[in-house]
């Protein structure tokens, strides 16, 4: 049952085999037995969980069930939930229970879904190894020496240890790709604004995007199908007709072109990232695609983009925790000033107060064109590279992290190191095209590695083809580390 | 040495929609604290702007009617500054590319024109409220108006006296009323002006360095703050001080403008594009159903008045404003169309000055256009004397009669005598009775006239029209 598909508990479901209630009983046992171990989930409240498997129950008695009806999901920290303790993984928000849910929680809500718990993340989603939560860092569960990744580490964790069927994460810079890599699962952040940013608490917001993680692209794409849809709350939701995203899972690869850029496949890759990504193309060489090198030239300047960018939009983002309305406030303090000062001196970890002032700064009057500037008009070249390289190829692939999993505090006292991390996933987030991570075998210590497969815009439905036909053909997608 | 005053305004005008710029909660002033905030105006985390259009088709009917260009795109930014009531640690305002770039506005002072040019108009989100009193030394919040919708309209530094700067505010509070953006109200804070000001030696070009006074919410606050800080920068000018950039305010009570906060002291308010909201743009069509909708303008209706019922440019000034009055004069000229002149003397006359020591609005005047009408035509066909006019408005003011003049004038008795031969006999008999004033009008004394229009109106108890009394009297005494 941990390991079944999607598709496989919605018949069971269905069939009355097993109850929602039944289903939820199962995972939440699991998570109590694990968690203490894996330290995925920030939040678990059994009540609100078996009040809406009942729910579901009654649903599918009812004849209204859809394909994700009764089926527990693990819900990022970073998703207000009305009634659950949102924390981001913050002692800001350590006391902060929402009174809203966000979009993406009522869309699973109207499915019919259970929320199974509220997962671990890198506070505020900074973080590439969730080791900056203030919850305390998740443990790879391949091996618990290794970082699961971040910031959606909680999530990834949960689905690789079968604590949850799926999760959802979100990607500002890799944060949905990075840690389904560094775990061995599936994962995909859509074009943005497909997902609704509505009650997602905002990193950067022009980065932000919302995703599923789950055990195969084929459960990815029944989760697609429930996580996007416009929402008129988000000024940045895009307004499209509804698509299925499992329509395409079954077409052949025959004539696909995959573009492989040159920047991607250079020095600071490790020899088994390497290994296991051309292992990957010769199988997708032997499902009839072909591969043809292309370039991307301003794709290594991502990385300092991103770092400009990210860190401008989340110094305002961040400013509304204030200690004045809700969250963290100091206990004793002079006056307003060290209201202010004390209160989210306490309530902030180090690497959030790093991004806030980094950002600050390229916003100050003086710097704004050095930086804020010229890195958005950086932006836009990334963006034509990505736009010309699409006219020799139909999808780009490439590794989705230089190596597998680091060890635990390993780079957590070198933010640089850590920030490289995101070398080749950053890119996707500045462009806004939609780009996911599929498991493709084991490195350095038998820890997973993680293939990078970027779309153009709106091409989920082909992106979750290429990888399903992949995983059709492999086993990597079910291997299990428990 | 001379010295000339330098004024530039910032006037907040808060606009007419019912919703907040950015969420869906209602801008009805004198809720309960805190009963007018949603989760967005709370800025709970995760929660996103969602921009109302109202307020965009408002600021481009002010620029529509400022002459002003329109920016498409423009764009919102954030403004980032920590206060209590700025829940979200930043204001969303715009900062480059705001909906209204340029425009002008025509002032009248001493009976002349004078161009005030804009430099921009943009549209922000208001902040809440810190109460500091009734919380035992705490301050309280309330975030009823946070995200109410504002244009800010900044003029460039054109006015050189308090004079100009209130003519210039008065205009502007006509105009955003006149295309019903904003209610205007001044006490509510629906219109909130703040004054730059500098002085420099008359003659000379280069600016002075200026300050800024918050907080005039008033036209006569305003008046006084600018005089009492031109006052206080020349002195220190001519004490041989230099100004200090700074923000100030004006104190009511003492009449004093004191520092508020230097430049020094100044944020830095890292603006930015708001990634949460989209460059709006503001297509030509959409600028073309706002400019079909817009009433005539209070400018061009003054031309209009000018030429079309040769009234003189101050009248039409006057009556311009307010699209209220103006509406009144074109209701009571519909009826009377030959009468523009009286109908605008009246107005402007009788019915201000009853309205203003009632202290009610012309939209409140008891006495409605078509009735004013009736009553002006009695005074152009002679029917009624001006005098006998007055006792007539008196009773159509307090309801006398169903304000209905005619019947006022009948009840009353205010006909007046115009009758050619009625006026004849009574001009004759007191010619007859008085022939030492006759001579004596005749031997040159002109003030013998007067004495014996007196004698006739006098024995018609006032009731005789007094223009053909003083033509029958002359063509008797004179042919």
């Amino acid at each position: 049952m941990f390991n079944a598909s999607l598709k496989q508990l919605s018949i069971q479901l269905a069939g009355k085999k097993i109850s929602s209630t039944e289903l939820t009983s199962e995972f939440l046992q699991r998570i109590k037995q694990l968690n203490p171990e894996y330290n995925a989930f920030i939040t678990v409240n059994e009540d609100l969980s078996l009040a809406q498997a009942r729910a579901a129950d009654q649903m599918i008695a009812a004849g209204q069930a859809g394909p994700l009806t009764g089926i527990p999901i693990a819900q990022k920290d970073i998703f207000c939930a009305k009634g659950w303790l949102t924390t981001c993984g913050s002692k800001m928000l350590s006391n902060f229970v929402s009174p809203y849910d966000a979009g993406v929680i009522e869309r699973f809500n109207q499915a019919g879904a259970v929320n199974i718990g509220k997962t671990n993340m890198d506070e505020f989603a900074m973080g590439s190894s969730n080791e900056t939560s203030y919850y305390g860092p998740v443990k790879n569960p391949w091996d618990q020496a290794a970082v699961p990744g971040g910031s959606s580490g909680g999530a990834a964790c949960a689905v690789a240890a079968r604590l949850a069927p799926a999760a959802t994460g979100t990607d500002t810079g890799g944060s949905i790709r990075q840690p389904a890599a560094l775990c061995g699962i599936s994962g995909i952040k859509p074009t943005y604004g497909l997902v609704s940013r509505y009650g997602m608490i905002a990193f950067a917001s022009s980065l932000d995007q919302g995703g599923p993680m789950a055990k195969s692209a084929e459960d990815l794409a029944l989760l697609l199908n429930v996580m996007t849809g416009f929402d008129p709350r988000d000024s940045t939701s895009l307004q499209r007709d509804v698509e299925d995203y499992a329509r395409d899972l079954q077409k052949p690869l025959a004539g696909l072109r995959i573009g492989l850029p040159k920047e991607y496949f250079a020095a600071g890759m490790s020899n088994d990232v390497a290994s296991a990504i051309d292992k990957a193309l010769d199988e997708y060489r032997k499902l009839g695609a072909q591969t043809v090198e292309i370039s991307l030239p301003n794709a290594p300047l991502a990385i300092p983009v991103y770092y400009v960018l990210a860190p401008a939009e989340a110094s305002s983002n961040l400013s509304r925790f204030d200690g004045v309305r809700y969250g963290h406030r100091a206990e004793s303090y002079s006056d307003l000033a060290d209201m202010y000062r004390k209160s989210r001196a306490q309530g902030f970890g180090p690497e959030v107060k790093r991004r806030i002032l980094i950002g600050t700064y390229v916003l100050s009057h003086g710097y704004y064109d050095a930086y804020y500037i010229k890195a958005q008009k950086l932006r836009r070249l990334i963006a034509q590279d990505f736009a010309e390289a699409y006219q020799q190829c139909d999808i780009i692939m490439g590794p989705t992290t230089p190596t597998v999993a680091f060890n635990l505090g390993e780079k957590s006292g070198d933010p640089i190191q850590m920030y490289l991390s995101d070398i080749y996933t950053s890119a996707a987030n500045l462009t806004g095209m939609p780009a996911m991570s599929i498991p493709v075998g084991f490195g350095d210590k038998n820890r997973p590695i993680g293939l990078h497969i970027i779309g153009n815009y709106f091409k989920e439905a082909q992106m979750l083809n290429v990888a399903h036909q992949y995983q059709l053909a492999t086993d990597w997608h079910s291997r299990s580390p428990v | 040495m001379q010295w000339e005053i330098v004024i530039g305004l910032e006037v907040h005008a808060q606009l007419s929609t019912h919703s907040k710029i950015f969420s869906g909660a209602s801008t009805a002033y004198g809720a309960p604290p805190n009963t007018q905030a949603c989760v967005i105006d709370l800025a709970l985390p995760g929660v996103l702007p969602v921009l109302n259009k109202g307020a965009v088709e408002r600021a481009i009917k002010f620029g529509l009617s400022v002459g002003a260009k329109i920016n498409s795109p423009s764009i919102f930014a954030r403004k980032n500054y920590f206060y209590p009531d700025l829940p979200k640690g930043y204001q969303i305002s715009q900062y480059e590319l705001p909906v209204v770039q340029g425009g002008t506005i025509a002032i009248q002072v001493d009976g002349a024109e004078k161009i005030v040019r804009l430099t921009r108009a943009h549209l922000e989100e208001d902040a809440g409220k810190s109460l500091h009193e009734d919380f035992h030394g705490m301050s309280g919040i309330d975030l009823n108006r946070a995200g109410t919708p504002l244009l800010e309209i900044v003029s460039e530094p054109d006015m050189r006296s308090s004079a100009e700067a209130v003519a210039y505010a008065k205009t502007l509070h006509a105009l955003v009323r006149w295309i019903g953006i904003c209610d205007g109200n001044m006490q509510e804070g629906s219109f909130r002006c703040d004054a730059n000001v500098s002085v420099r030696p008359r003659g000379t070009e280069k600016l002075g360095t200026r300050c800024e006074i918050k907080n005039l919410n008033s036209f006569r606050f305003l008046e006084k703050a600018i005089d009492y800080e031109a006052r206080r920068q020349i002195e220190i000018l001519e004490d041989g001080g230099s100004i200090r950039q700074e923000t100030r305010l004006y104190d009511a009570n003492k009449d004093e403008t004191r520092t508020m906060r230097s430049k020094e002291d100044a944020n830095d308010y890292r603006y930015f594009p708001d990634p949460d909201l989209l460059p709006v743009e503001i297509s030509t069509s959409w600028i073309e159903q706002v400019k079909s909708a817009l009433p005539e303008l209070p400018q061009a209706r003054r031309d209009r008045y000018v030429s079309e019922f040769a009234l003189s440019a101050y009248d039409a000034a006057v009556l311009t404003g307010s699209r209220e009055m103006a509406d009144y004069f074109e209701a009571a000229i519909r009826e009377l169309p030959t009468q523009a002149k009286l109908c605008a003397n009246w107005i402007m006359g009788e019915i201000s000055a009853q309205l203003n020591k009632e202290g009610i609005d012309i939209t409140a005047c008891p006495i409605n256009p078509a009735q004013l009408a009736a009553l002006l035509k009695r005074i152009g066909d002679g029917t009624i004397s001006g005098k006998a006019a007055k006792t007539v408005f008196e009773s159509l003011w307090n309801g006398e009669l169903d304000k209905n003049a005619d019947a006022i004038i009948e009840a009353k008795g205010l006909k007046q005598i115009s009758d050619d031969s009625a006026i004849e006999k009574i001009v004759d008999q007191v010619l007859a009775a008085n022939a030492q004033q006759v001579a004596d009008y005749r031997a040159g004394k002109e003030k013998a006239f007067n004495s014996l229009v007196g004698q006739i109106m006098k024995a018609t108890q006032g009731k005789a029209n007094p223009a053909q009394v003083n033509a029958m009297l002359k063509k008797k005494l004179d042919g």
